[in-house]
């Protein structure tokens, strides 16, 4: 093993570490709200609306996200409307079209969880809130969305890792992040293994971190669910 | 040019492109059903290690599928396609070739979806493992089967049927995956896109067919696993 090679490629791969993570939260928070938008389009029991959803997931769930982002950044450039219009300056940088995409794909699956969870929530607690007086959007605030938010957690961090992983792609459009970075030298160097290790070992350090958090978040919010501690003996000398 | 629409990509006539689009997407399912198949493989050692391998085995099982769930596909693809050049290259001048070699694009990517999707298939498989009843197994033993005869008679086809809902899942993420191989210059389905792309100046066009053709061979595979899991668990009880 050749320690000073790993040191420097390490050394060239960090700078990508920012890109990466911009290009997930960035994505990741877009696709959220997307997410709940077509989850509540789903179930809002409008035929219509409910097929524009249904017929968006179904799209971008069977087709390959780099087929989404290079129709994002390289197809729509064939439109001269588009080229013409205020949105141009935004859609002609690979960054805004990598993040476009990968916020519309994991809006796709995200929606899915989403519905999963707001569906598991009981009939019983609902009525309950109706039966407080809250109103109906007062209810979905303050229980249905809490109480599917929770539900869904786990698995959306699962789509979450998904999304770090899907960043890479990011780099087929010219962005520099940690594949890109690691491609440019392994292309340099010829040395994939050793540009592979160390890259490999940056994603699962990140995707790493992130399971953490979202044990974190997880437990904040089940306090119910969490094993309660041994109460302290509290010893006392006893002053007689 | 502004005639030309998705009708151009699909037709087979002159100027057409239908036969190369056809061509690439046999390129595709080729690869993509590679990968599975070899990944499949893969997985059933992956779950053979992580249910009866002892404890340095199970631990590299174990490793295996959290590094391979953790890191992105495409610097699989990277690894295998370059770095196979980096072994061979080596090899090939030590038997007096000269120049620069590397596996073609078509193993270089199969290989890579095989140890990605390993990963996933060696969790399918151990999960519907453990779904098959004990008694059946007991019952294959007590009637005299040796071990052998009870995996290939019992264990394998229950654990099959258990697991064609994962199998199915894996199988549309293999055929997206499938995708990133155009890194390589292998041409498939996104690769033969590009090219026509290039060629017209019809990006969106020629995109826009190929997120169809992906979007038909995973409807259609889709339908198709659907009813083998229809005809395969018609046996089955539901709860």
């Amino acid at each position: 093993m050749d320690f000073a090679f790993l040191l420097s490629a390490l050394l060239r791969l960090l700078p990508g570490v920012p890109l990466t993570l911009q290009l997930a939260f960035i994505s990741v928070t877009l696709g959220m709200i997307l997410a709940l938008v077509l989850a509540l389009l789903r179930l809002s029991g409008i035929r219509p609306l409910e097929w524009v959803a249904r017929a968006y997931i179904f799209v971008f769930r069977s087709t390959p996200l780099l087929v989404q982002i290079f129709l994002i950044y390289y197809g729509l450039g064939q439109f001269p409307a588009i080229r013409y219009s205020v949105l141009w300056p935004i859609l002609r940088q690979p960054y805004w079209c990598a993040i476009i995409a990968l916020a519309l794909n994991t809006a796709a699956y995200g929606s899915e969880i989403i519905r999963g969870g707001l569906r598991s929530v009981p009939e019983g607690q609902i009525e309950a809130a109706r039966a407080c007086g809250m109103s109906r959007f007062l209810v979905f605030r303050r229980i249905i969305l809490p109480l599917a938010i929770r539900q869904a957690l786990p698995a959306y961090g699962n789509e979450i890792i998904l999304m770090v992983k899907a960043t890479a792609l990011a780099s087929v459009v010219t962005m520099m992040e940690v594949t890109g970075l690691a491609a440019k030298l392994i292309s340099e160097t010829y040395r994939a293994v050793e540009v592979f290790v160390i890259a490999g070992g940056i994603y699962l350090i990140i995707n790493y971190g992130i399971t953490r958090v979202i044990h974190m978040v997880e437990s904040w919010l089940t306090p119910h669910l969490r094993s309660v501690p041994a109460p302290a003996v509290v010893e006392r000398e006893d002053t007689v | 040019m502004n005639d030309f629409g998705l009708m151009t990509v699909f037709s087979f006539g002159p100027g057409g492109w239908g036969a190369a689009m056809s061509a690439a997407t046999v390129m595709t399912i080729a690869v993509a059903v590679t990968g599975f198949i070899a990944g499949a493989i893969i997985g059933a050692f992956g779950a053979w290690a992580k249910i009866s391998g002892g404890r340095v085995v199970r631990t590299v099982a174990d490793g295996y599928t959290t590094v391979l769930r953790g890191i992105p596909d495409l610097l699989v693809i990277y690894l295998f396609y370059f770095g196979s050049s980096a072994i061979l290259t080596p090899i090939g001048r030590f038997f007096g070739a000269n120049g620069f070699l590397s596996l073609p694009a078509f193993f270089a990517g199969a290989l890579a979806i095989a140890i990605v999707s390993g990963a996933y298939h060696t969790e399918v498989f151990r999960g519907a493992y453990q779904v098959v009843a004990r008694g059946e197994i007991d019952a294959a033993y007590a009637t005299g089967m040796s071990p052998a005869l009870a995996f290939r008679r019992i264990i394998a086809p229950l654990t099959l049927r258990f697991a064609l809902p994962g199998l199915a899942n894996i199988w549309q993420l293999v055929l997206k995956e499938s995708s990133l191989i155009s890194v390589t210059g292998l041409v498939e389905i996104l690769r033969q896109a590009q090219i026509g792309a290039g060629s017209t100046r019809q990006p969106f066009t020629f995109f826009l067919a190929a997120a169809i053709l992906f979007l038909l061979i995973s409807s259609a595979s889709g339908w198709a696993l659907q009813h083998a899991e229809k005809h395969f668990t018609r046996g089955l009880r539901r709860g």
